[in-house]
């Protein structure tokens, strides 16, 4: 593919993850605060958000998994993967993490379980559209190409 | 150096010097014994030229997404950041000690209990573990070292009680999480108040200075001056009574000043009493 070509690819396939509410306006915000001086700002960021979010997932799995939930550690877990998800405009995943603080609070253990589901789905879904959209922009890059943020805009 | 003070803060001095910063930093960034007086601020800015770059940020928060985040934002407005990941790794960097209030007679401007390296605001998060950004902010405005410095809370939680509660005990911001850039605009006014007032504060000290010296002599004299009137309170009195800290600090300048000089600080407070804001 041609640079010209790739950065149109890029500006469609980043609409469609705004579009289909996989992402929000704070992702945007990322974006607009890597520049020359911080080529790498978004993927390094998001790149912690997987780390985090692959350990608090585990860990959810874990006391979920206990004869005795311990739900205060349910919530702080949860607590803590809401924020990042909201630092990094994972809407999918912040949507998910609301309703699951609702079922932790009514003690709700089946709530639990099925938000501890849908928050894991959603979660590999988005990395997985990022993981795309970053090795789009690398390629882009390399080409000797900019990421053409101004177009998203338009 | 202040580089031995920032080593030892966990590995944060590579986030200092990573910034390639460190050359930058405000020219009165060691300061064994001293406060620089607001002149000296107001001159760095001018022989620079760039104002911001010349303001310095704490930003305290224990997720390292939301560290990223913040350092970013502020550098991108220009300011000078350090990170630090909990409430006490900040106030360590602060140079603050515990029993500063406690122990009245620790004479002020021993090297442990001085910033040294000057903050001109403190960005916290409100939900940490151990230290709060809540109890952070109530140690720095107990603090009369630290007091001055403005205080801004970060929170992902629109609870109205705990805003107020902030602002209450003397935050002067609270802003929901995420951070935008746009929120940023908002700190500049308060590091602006925080160095005008320290000039103020500068230019009172020679009024201070007699004020003190007089109320050492009303402590002498305990017998009251003579007077027409019965009622003392209805005396114009030419310095302002001193209050019983400020009398066993003569010796202590500056403290004594921002005990006496602060009134602006300390706001009321009404714990316990449920608020709407």
């Amino acid at each position: 593919m041609e640079v010209g070509q790739m950065q149109r690819a890029w500006v469609e396939y980043t609409r469609s993850l705004f579009r289909e509410g996989f992402l929000d306006a704070q992702f945007q915000q990322l974006q607009l605060l890597q520049d020359e001086s911080n080529p790498d700002f978004v993927a390094e960021v998001v790149s912690l958000f997987f780390e985090d979010s692959e350990r608090l997932l585990a860990d959810l799995t874990f006391v979920l998994e206990q004869q005795n939930i311990d739900f205060k550690k349910v919530d702080a877990h949860v607590h803590q993967f809401k924020g990042s998800s909201s630092s990094i405009g994972a809407q999918r995943v912040k949507n998910d993490c609301i309703a699951f603080r609702n079922f932790c609070e009514e003690q709700n253990i089946e709530g639990c379980l099925r938000c501890l589901q849908q928050v894991k789905q959603d979660y590999y879904l988005v990395k997985s559209k990022l993981e795309a959209l970053i090795r789009l922009e690398q390629q882009i890059v390399a080409a000797g190409g900019s990421i053409p943020m101004e177009e998203l805009s338009s | 150096m202040f580089y031995d003070h920032v080593g030892v803060m966990h590995g944060h001095r590579k986030q200092i010097l990573k910034g390639n910063k460190a050359e930058n930093w405000p020219l009165f960034a060691h300061r064994p014994h001293q406060s620089p007086s607001a002149q000296d601020m107001l001159d760095a800015m001018e022989i620079t030229g760039d104002s911001r770059s010349q303001f310095h940020v704490l930003a305290v928060d224990d997720s390292l997404i939301d560290r990223k985040l913040i350092e970013r934002l502020l550098k991108t407005s220009s300011y000078q950041v350090t990170t630090v990941d909990s409430g006490s790794k900040a106030l360590k960097f602060l140079g603050f000690q515990e029993d500063e209030q406690s122990n009245p007679d620790t004479p002020f401007g021993s090297p442990n209990n001085h910033q040294e390296v000057e903050v001109n605001l403190i960005i916290t998060d409100y939900c940490m573990p151990g230290m709060t950004g809540y109890d952070l902010l109530k140690k720095v405005k107990e603090s009369s070292s630290l007091r001055n410095i403005p205080v801004v809370i970060m929170s992902s939680e629109n609870v109205p009680s705990r805003i107020t509660r902030c602002l209450e005990e003397g935050a002067e911001e609270f802003f929901l999480k995420p951070v935008r850039l746009s929120d940023l605009n908002r700190l500049k006014p308060h590091m602006m108040k925080t160095k005008i007032k320290n000039q103020k504060q500068e230019e009172d000290q020679e009024d201070l200075k007699i004020s003190e010296i007089q109320s050492d002599e009303q402590q002498q004299q305990p017998v009251q001056p003579p007077s027409p009137q019965p009622q003392p309170e209805s005396q114009p009195q030419p310095p302002p009574p001193p209050p019983a800290l400020l009398l066993q600090h003569n010796n202590n300048k500056r403290k004594a000043m921002e005990e006496g000089l602060s009134p602006d600080r300390t706001r009321p407070r009404y714990n316990g009493i449920p608020t709407m804001v």
